[in-house]
């Protein structure tokens, strides 16, 4: 506890000061979920995030109580809806007469490590894939089912269970070959100030991560801890729904969930935390 | 009696006046610094107005990234920007309004919102709606706002 409490007073200086700190840099923040899966919450900055030395889970940022709750799935509010996407995952739906499990079988051993890689290009379709377009394209095309809403609840379940299979790994994503323009028209808008506020994602999140805004304490933006479960409408949040808040903070016109352009966003957001680990569902304030 | 009457007749007259004319956004001129030198509406501000305005997340929201330790009682300050304590010593008011008006004709890129700017933006929305603007947007501040605004950061003396 009290190893734990001088590890944050010197994180909360490392972040006041912009300095890090080599020497307590194993030892700062450490977040291991039941007692055995350890995640890497801080670790050197890609290459391609040209202004940033380090890169840091939005978990580093939370209260002592919100961090506590992800620290074990009994705790973890966003568990619950894991389960609900178990049950979808095994029901059968569509004209096809198929479930997730027809195909897939097993998501433990078939969706091992696919979080950890997406959005990644698809071949035969020629596009960019978010995991949510992937879930959608197998409604569709396999089972002849309803496509999920893009931010809905069953699409975050689903998403929160196939996660929850990578937890752990390093997120992993793949930015050059057919991907490039798509990433770098995501990098684009991450530093376009938008809205009659004129702000970027950079500035919050990149210029001001550890700074208090009002009364939210800023981070890095990144997304390798999502669907993650908010205390503040106690349910699972996209990726997409976060980036349509953020952007109408800027007082802007937002795009749309499952856009092209929010599809370029998540690829460039997902690059910048190449290196941290998958930890969805995480829990944020 | 009869003195006050007609004193307040007279800045009832000023005031209306002004109202009905104030500099729009396009129109305001800056000086070389970003300063600017003359009222947006020839009405003196009203600091007391202004504090509102600085605290109210609708309005200015200056407090989500400034700390002001005279709006101690107003529950979370920012720390994007330097503390507005002692503003009225580092700067003029000609200053202060450029800089509420549009801060980056005074620091160039900067992160702090231009309150008084009517065009230029990408993708306008209409105010926290999430929604494209419709037709020309107002200003976040009226002119009034700005030099009520102005009246209270002037109030932040420290020497
Ligand atoms: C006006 C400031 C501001 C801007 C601009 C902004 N954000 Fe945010 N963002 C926040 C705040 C405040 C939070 C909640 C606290 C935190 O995690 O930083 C947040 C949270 C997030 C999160 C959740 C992080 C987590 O770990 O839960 C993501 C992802 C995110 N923002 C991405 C973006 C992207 C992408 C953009 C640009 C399209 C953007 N933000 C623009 C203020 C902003
Ligand atoms: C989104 C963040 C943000 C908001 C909101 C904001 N500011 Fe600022 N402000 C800044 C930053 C950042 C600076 C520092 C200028 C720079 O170097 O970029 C600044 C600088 C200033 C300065 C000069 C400070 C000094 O003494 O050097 C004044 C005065 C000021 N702001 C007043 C205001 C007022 C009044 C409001 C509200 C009507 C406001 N600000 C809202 C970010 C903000």
């Amino acid at each position: 506890m009290t190893i734990k409490a001088a590890t944050r007073a010197t994180t909360a200086i490392a972040l006041a000061t912009g300095l890090a700190f080599a020497a307590t840099a194993d030892e700062s923040a450490d977040l291991v979920v039941n007692g055995e899966i350890e995640m890497v919450t801080r670790t050197a900055a890609p290459e391609h995030t040209e202004n940033l030395d380090e890169i840091i889970s939005g978990w580093v940022f939370r209260s002592d109580e919100t961090q506590q709750l992800q620290m074990d799935d009994f705790d973890n509010p966003g568990m619950i809806f894991v389960d609900q996407g178990m049950d979808q995952w095994n029901e059968v739906a569509g004209s096809a007469e198929k479930s997730c499990a027809s195909c897939h079988e097993n998501v433990e051993d078939s969706m091992a490590g696919v979080r950890a890689v997406y959005p990644k290009w698809n071949e035969e379709a020629g596009e960019v894939r978010t995991l949510a377009m992937q879930i959608n394209d197998c409604r569709e095309n396999q089972m002849g089912a309803e496509k999920y809403g893009y931010t809905s609840g069953q699409m975050a379940n689903m998403e929160a269970l196939i996660s929850v299979q990578s937890r752990g790994l390093p997120v992993n994503v793949a930015i050059d070959g057919p991907v490039q323009a798509t990433w770098e028209a995501g990098k684009e808008l991450y530093y376009t100030r938008t809205g009659q506020l004129e702000l970027s994602c950079a500035n919050c999140h990149e210029d001001n991560y550890g700074n208090m805004i009002r009364a939210d304490h800023l981070s890095q933006g990144q997304i390798n801890g999502f669907p993650v479960y908010r205390l503040k409408n106690a349910k699972l949040n996209t990726a997409h729904a976060r980036f349509k808040g953020c952007v109408r903070d800027t007082r802007a016109e937002t795009y749309k969930p499952g856009s092209a352009e929010f599809v370029a966003l998540e690829l460039y957001v997902a690059s910048r935390g190449n290196g941290l680990s998958v930890e969805a569902p995480s829990v944020r304030n | 009696m009869r003195l006050t009457t007609t004193t307040l007749a007279a800045v009832a007259l000023a005031a209306g006046a002004a109202l009905a004319n104030p500099v729009t956004p396009n129109d305001v001129q800056f000086d070389e610094y970003g300063a600017i030198p003359t009222s947006l509406t020839g009405t003196a501000g009203d600091a007391e107005n202004g504090r509102n305005v600085m605290i109210t997340r609708s309005k200015g929201n200056c407090v989500a990234c400034h700390a002001v330790s005279a709006l101690a009682d107003v529950p979370f300050h920012g720390e994007v920007g330097p503390s507005l304590d002692g503003a009225a010593d580092r700067w003029t008011e000609a200053d202060l309004r450029g800089l509420v008006a549009n801060a980056k004709m005074t620091f160039e890129g900067t992160m702090m919102p231009a309150f008084y700017k009517g065009t230029g933006f990408v993708r306008p929305g209409d105010g926290y709606t999430g929604k494209a603007a419709e037709g020309e947007l107002p200003p976040i501040l009226t002119a009034q706002e700005i030099e009520d605004v102005v009246a209270y950061l002037m109030t932040l003396k420290e020497e």
